[in-house]
């Protein structure tokens, strides 16, 4: 395989300023991960700062309830700031710290990745300015006010559809102006190499913990994954550990208010192979190459690509990709918090929707992994507002 | 090298002169201006115009041509388009053109069926500032076969070995980023600029022309002596959507000082 591609897809298309930056980062990722202090760091705050490992949870109400295959919880939603984005935030941190950069830069969707880049900067004592799209900041004004508790700087962005991607694009613009004594934490499992493959070994500890809880809960491994998609970081995250194995795998994209209405951020149901803000994978787009705007009701899932090592194991059909819809989510939101007492993100509630939709056709000797990607405090407000409930 | 590009550069050097090369927005306001805005450059004295496609998404441009191509978005502007409207152009006259186009819209027509239109059409050369040469193995080779001029970006990034690559990957001319930022962004003229060109010229004898942040006639002056030709985007795109009525006389001072 092309070096920096998973198959044909990847790879690293931005301007040439930024290459030799992308290239460094790259040399330096791979000194950091075979230096054992940086090892020794990462792990000793994964667990005393992060709260790893997260528990894989045996969600029995909620078996009981769909009547079918047995659903565990892995519980990200349980770390630090409340999703599996620290994880790479963290480590990323630690990595401009290592190259000696002074300043983070981050684009957020939801706020999670930007509360958690906040987060790991306050932390490890660098800047950080977050881009957020004003459409986003209006969303997640609960994660808004936290990053700016954390020190850091949110940059609103008013420009193209005002979401993730433009948060995206202006953060590349920000990176290819300041990359001198910049690092991009990018917050997912895209854009140019190496940040697919960073992110990737950032999140991969998702997957190990829950490769070795199922073996002690049930002894055996589980017969399905099932996890949301937005740029792909928590799917790959708990996948890469399985990918070897029998395991199905099921990665869950924003149906918003379905395929057929334009209003989603489906790519594998609704677009097709572009290149995209650094790398070539699925995009949707329209005639001419112009990116379409995107909808879902979870705005981590608002974006109108996805991870090349996804379109990748799409292609190859290692991992079934599939959809809920805007209404879907809201009803899992609701399912998982009567039954089990966990108010989902509305990113998870998408991946808990489809656990829901199949588990009832499964056999009780079944076993399914949902990565409860985050926690649904940040979406509470919004939820609120779409049952058309004054807080 | 395409011929109208290379024939442009030899008259130049003869002349011991620089090339002034304007970036347009292609459909802004709207497609008939820019038809009459390429004849009306070239009576100004412009050497090779650079037309934009516009894109969604263009993230190496500031807010100028970010706004610019909106406004060509919304007028239905579409690379199908340019270049049936390029080859139009071609019944009234040579001007080299070369597009500067974002790489998914390429990617989207077909890289194959792209260089083949756009050179059939008349298209000079071709500028993509988010496909390095690194990724454009295939889209180079095609477009040495048709004689369409591939253009590559350096930056005051790019290490030696990237400036061979680029150069050696280059026809028609090298484009040199005068600043690690975006189109729009405020040119500082230093000794790294002047390194910089004499760097790149030290690997290659192919024509080095600069851009981003070349504003005023002051400035063009001053990038025109260190290189062989001075871009200007920005400058151009605000003067025309801000005082349209100005624009001759802007663009004649520009010209007028490289
Ligand atoms: C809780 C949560 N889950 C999932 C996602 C989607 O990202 P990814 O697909 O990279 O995991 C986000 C993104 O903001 C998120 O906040």
């Amino acid at each position: 395989m092309k070096k920096g591609y998973f198959g044909k897809y990847g790879g690293r298309f931005v301007p040439e300023t930024l290459i030799p930056a992308l290239r460094e980062l790259e040399t330096s990722f791979r000194r950091s991960i075979s230096d054992q202090n940086f090892k020794d760091e990462l792990l000793s705050l994964q667990s005393t700062y992060i709260g790893r490992p997260t528990p894989l949870y045996f969600a029995s109400r909620l078996t009981d309830r769909l009547g079918g295959a047995r659903i565990y919880l892995k519980r990200e939603d349980l770390g630090h700031t409340g999703a599996h984005k620290i994880n790479n935030a963290l480590g990323q941190a630690l990595l401009a710290k290592a190259i000696g950069k002074k300043r983070v830069i981050a684009e957020t969707g939801a706020g999670q990745h930007g509360v958690a880049t906040a987060t790991g900067a306050a932390m490890v004592g660098l800047k950080a300015d977050i881009y957020m799209g004003s459409e986003d900041v209006k969303r997640q004004a609960l994660n808004v006010f936290r990053m700016k508790l954390l020190g850091a700087r949110v940059i609103e962005v008013n420009k193209g559809s005002q979401t993730l991607k433009d948060a995206i694009n202006e953060a590349l613009r920000d990176w290819t102006t300041n990359v001198l004594d910049t690092h991009y934490v990018l917050g997912t499992v895209f854009g140019p190499h190496p940040f697919p493959t960073i992110v990737k070994y950032f999140q991969s500890v998702i997957g190990r913990e829950a490769r070795k809880q199922i073996m002690k809960a049930e002894g055996r491994l589980p017969d399905y994954l099932i996890a949301c998609v937005g740029g792909g970081s928590n799917a790959m995250g708990l996948f890469n550990a399985f990918l070897n194995d029998k395991v199905k795998m099921i990665g869950v994209e924003a149906g918003g208010e379905g395929i057929r209405s334009g209003k989603h951020a489906a790519r594998f149901a609704g677009g097709s192979v572009g290149v995209f803000q650094g790398c070539k994978s699925y995009l949707l787009q329209d005639r001419d190459g112009n990116v379409l705007t995107t909808h879902s009701v979870s705005a981590g899932l608002d974006y109108a690509s996805v991870g090349p090592e996804h379109a990748f194991l799409h292609d190859s059909e290692r991992v079934t990709y599939t959809y809920a819809t805007d209404s879907a989510a809201l009803k899992a939101f609701e399912l998982l918090s009567m039954t089990e007492g966990i108010i989902p993100a509305l990113e998870s509630a998408h991946a808990i929707a489809e656990a829901a939709r199949i588990a009832p056709k499964l056999s009780k000797k079944n076993v399914i992994i949902v990565n409860l990607s985050g926690r649904g405090d940040k979406d509470v407000q919004h939820v609120a507002k779409i049952k058309g409930i004054e807080l | 090298m395409s011929s109208r590009i290379r024939d442009r550069f030899r008259y130049l050097k003869k002349d011991g002169r620089k090339a002034f090369i304007p970036y347009i927005m292609y459909g802004d306001p709207d497609e008939r201006t820019t038809e009459s805005l390429v004849l009306l450059l070239e009576d100004i004295g412009a050497d090779i115009i650079e037309l934009g496609v516009p894109f969604t998404d263009p993230l190496a441009d500031g807010p100028t041509i970010q706004s610019a191509a909106e406004r060509a978005l919304a007028k239905g502007v579409t690379l199908t388009k340019i270049i049936r409207a390029v080859s139009e152009m071609r019944k009234r006259t040579d001007i080299p053109i070369v597009l500067m186009t974002y790489f998914n819209p390429v990617y989207k027509y077909g890289t194959t069926r792209f260089v083949k239109d756009a050179s059939r059409a008349g298209v000079d050369g071709v500028i993509i500032p988010d496909l390095p040469p690194d990724e454009a193995g295939d889209f180079i080779k095609e477009a040495r076969g048709k004689d369409l001029d591939t253009i590559f970006l350096l930056a005051p990034t790019s290490t030696d070995d990237r400036i061979k690559l680029a150069a050696k990957s280059s026809r028609g001319f090298i484009y040199y980023v005068s600043m690690t930022g975006i189109t729009g962004s405020k040119l500082s003229i230093n000794k790294d600029l002047k390194e910089s060109v004499k760097r790149i010229r030290s690997f290659t004898d192919k024509p080095v022309c600069v851009g981003f942040g070349v504003s005023t006639p002051a400035e063009a002056r001053t990038v025109a002596s260190l290189s062989d030709g001075v871009i200007v985007g920005s400058a151009i795109v605000k003067t025309l959507n801000e005082s349209p009525s100005k624009l001759k006389r802007s663009v004649m001072a520009l010209r007028k000082a490289i």
